[in-house]
């Protein structure tokens, strides 16, 4: 179990909230996120996936509960939709070193991992929406972040493009040993890998792995039967070995649910 | 080199573009054109304010720009009426307060049109002296706190995710652009400070392929502008502000006709 002896807590929220001018936006979150492990935040519009992860990256204080972090810990970020302004003249190369300072060599190599090393000198505003995505997870990458935050990585990518970057997230994850949490508006679409589901509704309305969520009855609850039932698992082809600590998705099953009323080409 | 006129103007309006032009990139980064106008048209209120409080002018007029800033930030707070409304509230009142205050100075004669539109063959050597101290100041800072203004300006969340402070990065910028319109009203005048922020910005985007080289062109186009302005209001007597601001106005068409993609941001395709 050398994974397990080495996964780290990142990050650790007790009971955490945030409360603004009288409002609750978010209350009542335990959460923890460790080395290796993905965390994805799912819930409906309004539910508090965003205050929740901004907790856990620091940019807003708990009004209730704690929040501990990792001493020095350092985040990438890889934000919802980025839409840069033709004014603003930004080639894939400077967007790389836009909140630090790196080497050419760092630059091509981030590039390379997600396989964008050709558009180093391509003007973001004319990158697909599939190759601005990968760009914008080597940018987060060359940061050598211990957490990795995916604000709705998949939005606006195709099908297709959504397979792929959900493997890219698997390789990240596989290579670098870093924390990811993930937060997803699609309410339908999680990935196999992930570690633990948090379903959010102001407060925590369920968790667990992503086959646990699909079956509980709060999550049915909130995203009505029809919802519900089309939840897919993205799943890697290749068995994984690391099932081995109460997050045991059965491949049967999952293939069970990602046939079901989705078709997806995988 | 001080010595006639024509040559002090050239000075100090060189010096106002070189500070213009990598500023004006940030405001054309992030649609603040009307947020400076409303900051330029504050500085009427800040002469009439300065001259009865007996004080000096370029710090009066850099307090009240601040001061309607600060304003602007805590009406957006309370997000009753949207920015666009709130900027032209406060960008006429500032700008009428100001005429009326004048109105009643009646000891003191003061040039209107000179405030307005500027005078810039009027400038003094102290006056070269403030242009190109505050000058070294303004793009000391931005070139300091260059790397997390671009970042805020690209995406104000992903700069506050990764420990940078966005909120910080828009202060230091109004604080830049309040300290701009005090130096330059002088020169161009409230109605025309925030053209030679603009166009030049605007004019660079066009020869540019990464942020950093637009600040550049932006500096040296604002500068042509000037001298080129300077030296056709001489040839055709006309009014020097303005001349300038049309100038800048040429440079922009005329860049209209460069082709944009022949310049930058070629897409190296090769392999898949």
């Amino acid at each position: 179990m050398d994974a397990l002896a080495s996964r780290e807590t990142l990050i650790t929220l007790e009971n955490a909230g945030v409360s603004r001018a009288g409002r609750t936006l978010v209350s009542g979150v335990d959460l923890t996120i460790a080395r290796g492990e993905i965390v994805t935040l799912i819930g409906p519009n309004g539910s508090g996936k965003s205050t929740t992860a901004k907790l856990a990256t620091g940019v807003l204080k708990p009004s209730t509960g704690r929040v501990s972090r990792k001493a020095g810990l350092r985040i990438g970020y890889v934000p919802q939709k980025l839409s840069i302004d033709w004014t603003l003249p930004l080639t894939v190369e400077r967007l790389m070193t836009l909140t630090g300072r790196y080497s050419r060599g760092e630059i091509s190599a981030a590039l390379e991992a997600v396989g964008a090393e050709r558009l180093l000198k391509a003007a973001v505003q004319e990158l697909s929406g599939g190759e601005f995505q990968r760009v914008l997870f080597a940018r987060a990458m060359i940061r050598k972040p211990d957490l990795l935050v995916l604000d709705e990585p998949v939005q606006g990518v195709d099908f297709s493009g959504e397979v792929a970057l959900y493997d890219l997230v698997r390789n990240i994850r596989d290579t670098t040993r870093s924390g990811i949490l993930m937060i997803s508006h699609d309410l339908h679409v999680v990935m196999a890998e992930t570690d633990t589901v948090i379903c959010l509704n102001g407060h925590v309305c369920c968790r667990g792995t992503p086959s646990a969520v699909q079956r509980s009855p709060e999550y049915l609850r909130l995203f009505g039967e029809r919802g519900a039932g089309a939840l897919a698992l993205y799943q890697h082809h290749h068995d994984h070995e690391h099932h081995d600590d109460g997050c045991v998705v059965a491949e049967g099953h999952v293939h069970e649910h990602e046939h079901g009323e989705h078709v997806h080409g995988h | 080199m001080f010595g006639d006129y024509f040559s002090r103007a050239l000075i100090a309006g060189i010096g106002l573009a070189l500070i213009a032009g990598p500023l004006g990139c940030f405001v054309v980064w992030r649609r603040m054109a009307y947020f400076g106008d409303t900051m330029a048209h504050s500085a009427l209120l800040g002469v009439a304010l300065s001259i009865i409080l007996s004080m000096n002018m370029t710090l009066g007029v850099f307090a009240v720009a601040a001061l309607v800033a600060g304003a602007l930030i805590v009406l957006q707070k309370q997000a009753t009426l949207s920015t666009d409304a709130l900027l032209g509230i406060l960008s006429h009142s500032t700008l009428a307060v100001g005429l009326v205050l004048v109105g009643f100075l009646t000891t003191v004669r003061i040039d209107l049109m000179g405030f307005l539109f500027g005078d810039i063959l009027a400038v003094s050597v102290e006056d070269i002296a403030i242009i190109y101290g505050g000058g070294v100041a303004i793009v000391g800072m931005l070139i300091f706190a260059w790397r997390p203004l671009l970042a805020s300006t690209v995406s104000p969340e992903l700069a506050e995710a990764e420990g940078l402070r966005p909120e910080a990065s828009r202060l230091l910028l109004m604080i830049l652009m309040a300290s701009v319109i005090a130096i330059a009203m002088k020169l161009v005048g409230v109605l025309l400070i925030t053209s030679l922020l603009i166009i030049p910005a605007a004019t660079a985007r066009r020869l540019s392929s990464t942020p950093e080289a637009m600040a550049i062109v932006a500096a040296v186009l604002g500068a042509l502008a000037v001298v080129g302005g300077l030296f056709g209001s001489r040839t055709w007597d006309t009014a020097s502000g303005p001349s300038i601001v049309v100038m800048a106005l040429v440079v922009f068409l005329v860049s209209l006709a460069v082709p944009v993609t022949r310049l930058f941001g070629r897409r190296e395709i090769h392999g898949t």
